[in-house]
Order: C-alpha cells, then sequence, then structure tokens
C-alpha cells in the first residue's frame, strides 16, 4: 500500500485525500457498471434485447412492453 | 479494492441470478406462459370455449429458457456491483464492521429487495404478459425514480444520525406514491386476475429469496478479502 512508504510526519494531507478520492471513483466506477447492466438487460427496448430478456424482465417486475 | 468489490458482486450475482432464474423458471414461467394464452387470444377470458383451470409445469423451451437464465444472472450480477459499492462506501465510513459477513448480508439483500423490487412494486404490479398497461417511456422513469429515491430512503434509515435527515428518509420513501404511478387508461387486459394476482405475487416472493442470495453471498465474499484489496 502506498502509505507503508510514508512516515506518519511525512504522510500530506494531499495524499490522503488523493488516496481517498481514488477509492471514491472506485465506487463510483462500480456503482455506474452496475446501473448500466441492469439499464441493458433489464430496460433497453431494441427488439433482439427484449426478445431474449421478455420473461425474465417480467419475471423480475420490471416494465416490459 | 477493485478486485474485492467485482469478485464479490460477479460470483454472488451469478449465484443469485442463477438460484432466481431456476424459481422463475419453476414458478413463474408456466404462470406467464398460461396468461400468453390469453394475450394471443389462444385463451379468452370469459369466451364461449372453457378455459383451462389449472396452471402446470409447461415443460422446457431450451433456448427461451437458457436466455431467461442468462438475463437473470445478468441482472443479478448488475444488483451486486451496485449493492457491494454501497456495501464498500458503508464499511469505508466505518458505518458498518469492514468484515460484515453473511448474516449482515442478509439485511442488504434484503434492503435490495425492498427498494428495487417491492417499493416499484407498490405502484407498478408486476406486470404478466397481456395485462393493460401505461406509457412504457413514463413507467420506466417512475420505476428509475423510485428505486432511486427508495435507496436512499432506507440508506438515511440505517445510517443517518441526525432526526431531519431521517424525515427526510420518509418523504423519499413516500413521495414516489404520493405523486403516484403512471397509470392506464382503461382496464381492458385480457388475462384473468386470477393468473395476474400468481404471478405478481410469486414475483415478489422469487425476487425476496434471490435478494436474499445476493446479499448474503455478497457480503461473505467482500469479508473473506482483506480490507486493502
Amino acid at each position: 500500500m502506498k502509505t507503508n512508504y510514508f512516515t506518519a510526519t511525512t504522510l500530506s494531507q494531499n495524499d490522503v485525500s488523493s488516496n481517498l478520492s481514488s477509492r471514491l471513483v472506485t465506487y463510483v466506477a462500480v456503482m455506474l457498471l452496475g446501473v448500466s447492466i441492469l439499464a441493458v438487460a433489464g430496460h433497453a427496448q431494441t427488439p433482439t434485447l427484449h426478445g431474449a430478456a421478455h420473461d425474465t424482465r417480467h419475471a423480475t417486475g420490471f416494465p416490459c412492453h | 479494492m477493485f478486485m474485492r468489490l467485482f469478485t464479490s458482486a460477479i460470483f454472488a450475482g451469478a449465484l443469485a441470478g442463477l438460484v432466481g432464474g431456476i424459481l422463475q423458471l419453476g414458478f413463474v414461467q408456466p404462470v406467464l406462459l398460461m396468461a400468453e394464452l390469453y394475450e394471443t387470444g389462444q385463451l379468452v377470458h370469459f369466451g364461449a370455449e372453457p378455459e383451462a383451470i389449472s396452471i402446470s409445469y409447461a415443460g422446457i423451451d431450451l433456448t427461451r429458457d437458457l436466455w431467461s437464465l442468462a438475463f437473470s444472472i445478468l441482472i443479478y450480477c448488475g444488483y451486486g456491483l451496485m449493492l457491494v459499492a454501497l456495501i464498500g462506501i458503508a464499511s469505508e465510513q466505518s458505518l458498518i464492521s469492514s468484515r460484515p459477513g453473511l448474516r449482515h448480508g442478509i439485511v442488504w439483500g434484503v434492503a435490495g429487495f425492498v427498494a428495487l423490487h417491492l417499493a416499484p412494486s407498490f405502484g407498478l404490479a408486476p406486470e404478466v404478459p397481456g395485462v393493460a398497461s401505461a406509457d412504457l417511456e413514463a413507467r420506466q422513469i417512475w420505476w428509475f425514480a423510485t428505486t432511486l429515491a427508495t435507496s436512499v430512503a432506507l440508506w438515511l434509515f440505517a445510517f443517518a444520525r441526525t432526526r431531519l435527515m431521517i424525515a427526510l428518509g420518509v418523504i423519499l420513501l413516500l413521495a414516489p406514491h404520493i405523486i403516484g404511478a403512471p397509470t392506464v387508461s382503461q382496464f381492458r387486459g385480457p388475462v384473468p386476475p386470477e393468473i395476474a394476482s400468481i404471478f405478481a405475487s410469486r414475483v415478489l416472493g422469487v425476487g425476496l429469496m434471490a435478494w436474499v442470495v445476493l446479499g448474503a453471498t455478497a457480503s461473505y465474499i467482500f469479508s473473506r478479502f482483506s480490507p486493502s484489496h
């Protein structure tokens, strides 16, 4: 881990906040990936997708058609 | 950290999607297929011909059922990614343990079910094919807005420390239902109400079971990783 290379006194506020913000970016990215899968698999209305996902969309309670 | 989140979500999503998909094929699909007979006019409610009166196991349609399983897994992987992101944030902020474990995962799963299945179903009952329904786009917007508002409300109930934030949670929980889901202009669906109602309740039952599997498994795998991963 990055913090292993710093002593408590040399670890600046910038390092802490950049570490925090990169973690935040990861959480947001994972969340957006999940939402995108949900939008495509569960809600997008192209005919092929709709046909293949039809039964599962109904059986999951999504608005289907 | 990404691997910790991603692995937990995908393994749990695959398992929950498989469990949910199999339950769907066993309990929901026969009802759906029967409804389609009414949707396509092969059976007519109150028609001249006598109607079938039992919902039985309809057999396997391999291509169709495999697509259903695949999409069930895909959808629960999507749910899983959203869920572990929230578990990760709660863990990072010390709102919960850094290793929440299987039992707490069940609570996360039930919360996910309430936010993504139960709350939208309160306004838009799970639709069997052939029921009358309002404009699709309006329903999708209401669905997404309701799931978002309910998710934020449940987060506030679990973690907010001030009464003001709890009150905000109550408002977010109720607002979609006070505003109201898009409604049909007339009741003209050809499917008998007996079929539509058993469909809706089975969809919710299967959803709850799959979400419990998702929450428990995701949280369990998440807890097996060391937090620095």
